[in-house]
C-alpha cells in the first residue's frame, strides 16, 4: 500500500480493500445499525469523523513516543485509549460549539470505541508503513468505504423488511446472506490497483 | 437467580452460544475462519482473554467506580491481549502471522466487553470464571465449526488432510470474504431450524 499513489490509495481503500467487506472489520455496526437507512447514515458521518481523527493520532502517538521510547509492545493499549478519549474529547467538544451535528450523531459516537474499523484501521496504517499524508488519505478512504457499504447495505435491507422471508432464515441469517453478496460485487474490484 | 457454576458453564455452549445467539464479535468470525486450524487458535486466545478479564473484573468489581467502569474494563482487556499478543510471537509464530491484525482487535471484540459488563462486574469469582470460560469455549467451537465448513469445501481438505481426493475442484468462493457472510448467514438458519 506505501508505494501507491494518493489517487489510487483512496480508490483501493474505498472499493478493493473496502473495510467491512473485504477486510471483514466493523461488522457489529454494519449489522446493527443497517436496519433504518436514518441510523446507517448517523453512524457513517461519525465513523469519517473519528476515523480520520484517530489515524492522524494514533499515527503520532506511535511515531513520536512508542517507537522513540521503544514501547511498540504498548501499542495496542496505547491506540485503544487514545480512540477511548478521542471519542469522549470529540463528544464533548460537538455537545458544546455544534450542537446540530452532535444531535445527528446522537448515541453513535460513544458506540465508535468498540468499533473494530477505527482500530483495524488505525493498526493497518502502522503495520503498512504509510507516511503521515498517506495515513491521514487512507483513514479517509476507509471511512468513506465503510460508510458506502452500511449505506448500500441499509438501503437493501430496507427493502428486505418488504419481502417474506422464510421463517428460519429471518432478519440476522438474511442480513449476513445478503452481505455475502454484497460482498461479491465489490470483490468484481479485486486487482483495479 | 440460583443458577449452578455448572450451569453457568454449559449455557455458553449452546443457549448462548456468541456468534450465533448474541449476534457479537462477528469480525474474527468471518475473517480468520478460512481454515480450521486458524479458528481455533483465535477461540483459544479469545478464550484466554475472556477468561482472565472476568476474572480480574469480577475480582475488582467492588473497587472500580462506576462512572468509569468502561474505561477500566478495556484497559483490563487491553492487557490481556498484549500478553497473548506476544506469547503468540514468541510460541506460535506461524498462527501470528496468520492471524494477524485480528489479535490485537480482540480488544474490541464486543463479547469481551459485553461480558464483562453484563456478567463479571455483578457476579463473583467462581461463576465469572465460570461464564468465561463457557462462553469462551463455545466461541471456540463455532468458529472451529466454521472453519471446517469453509475449509472442507473451499480447499478440499481438513486440518491440511485431503478429504475429497485429488480430483476434487475447490469451490474456491468459500475461502473468500463472500462465502463468509453467507456460509455464517446458513448456519445462522439451520440453527434456527433446529430450535423449532
Amino acid at each position: 500500500m506505501s508505494e501507491l499513489g494518493y489517487f489510487s490509495l483512496i480508490i483501493s481503500t474505498i472499493f478493493v480493500n473496502n473495510i467491512l467487506l473485504a477486510k471483514f472489520l466493523g461488522n457489529c455496526p454494519f449489522l446493527g445499525t443497517s436496519k433504518k437507512m436514518e441510523t446507517a447514515v448517523g453512524m457513517a458521518m461519525a465513523v469519517v469523523f473519528v476515523l480520520v481523527m484517530a489515524g492522524a493520532i494514533t499515527w503520532v502517538v506511535y511515531h513520536l513516543f512508542l517507537v522513540r521510547f521503544d514501547l511498540v509492545y504498548l501499542r495496542t493499549i496505547a491506540f485503544i485509549l487514545v480512540i477511548a478519549s478521542l471519542v469522549q474529547f470529540v463528544e464533548l467538544f460537538l455537545k458544546k460549539s455544534i450542537p446540530a451535528l452532535y444531535a445527528g450523531l446522537g448515541i453513535f459516537l460513544p458506540l465508535i470505541t468498540t468499533n473494530c474499523a477505527v482500530l483495524g484501521a488505525c493498526v493497518i496504517n502502522i503495520d503498512e508503513e504509510l507516511s503521515f499524508m498517506k495515513s491521514l488519505v487512507a483513514s479517509f478512504g476507509f471511512a468513506v468505504g465503510f460508510g458506502l457499504a452500511l449505506i448500500l447495505f441499509a438501503g437493501v435491507r430496507e427493502r428486505i423488511l418488504l419481502a417474506r422471508v422464510p421463517k428460519p432464515l429471518q432478519d440476522t441469517s438474511i442480513g449476513l446472506i445478503t452481505a455475502g453478496i454484497l460482498s461479491l460485487t465489490f470483490f468484481a474490484f479485486k486487482g483495479m490497483v | 437467580m440460583a443458577k449452578t457454576i455448572t450451569q453457568e458453564f454449559t449455557k455458553g455452549l449452546w443457549a448462548e452460544i456468541p456468534p450465533f445467539r448474541l449476534v457479537l464479535g462477528l469480525c474474527p468470525v468471518l475473517g480468520v475462519t478460512t481454515t480450521m486450524e486458524n479458528g481455533i487458535g483465535m477461540g483459544l486466545a479469545t478464550t484466554f482473554v475472556l477468561l482472565c478479564s472476568n476474572i480480574l473484573v469480577s475480582a475488582l468489581r467492588n473497587i472500580i467506580p462506576p462512572k468509569v467502569r468502561i474505561a477500566c474494563f478495556i484497559i483490563i482487556i487491553a492487557t490481556f491481549v498484549i500478553v497473548v499478543e506476544l506469547v503468540m510471537q514468541a510460541y506460535t509464530y506461524p498462527l501470528f502471522l496468520r492471524l494477524g491484525l485480528f489479535i490485537p482487535l480482540i480488544v474490541v471484540n464486543c463479547i469481551v466487553l459485553g461480558r464483562a459488563e453484563a456478567f463479571a462486574s455483578k457476579n463473583g469469582l467462581l461463576p465469572s470464571m465460570a461464564d468465561g470460560l463457557g462462553i469462551g469455549i463455545g466461541f471456540t467451537l463455532s468458529l472451529a465449526a466454521l472453519g471446517a465448513i469453509r475449509e472442507i469445501f473451499g480447499t478440499g481438505t481438513f486440518f491440511g488432510a485431503s478429504v475429497f481426493g485429488a480430483s476434487y475442484q475447490p469451490f474456491t468462493f468459500m475461502i473468500q470474504a463472500p462465502g463468509a457472510f453467507v456460509c455464517l448467514g446458513l448456519m445462522l438458519c439451520i440453527m434456527n431450524l433446529f430450535e423449532k
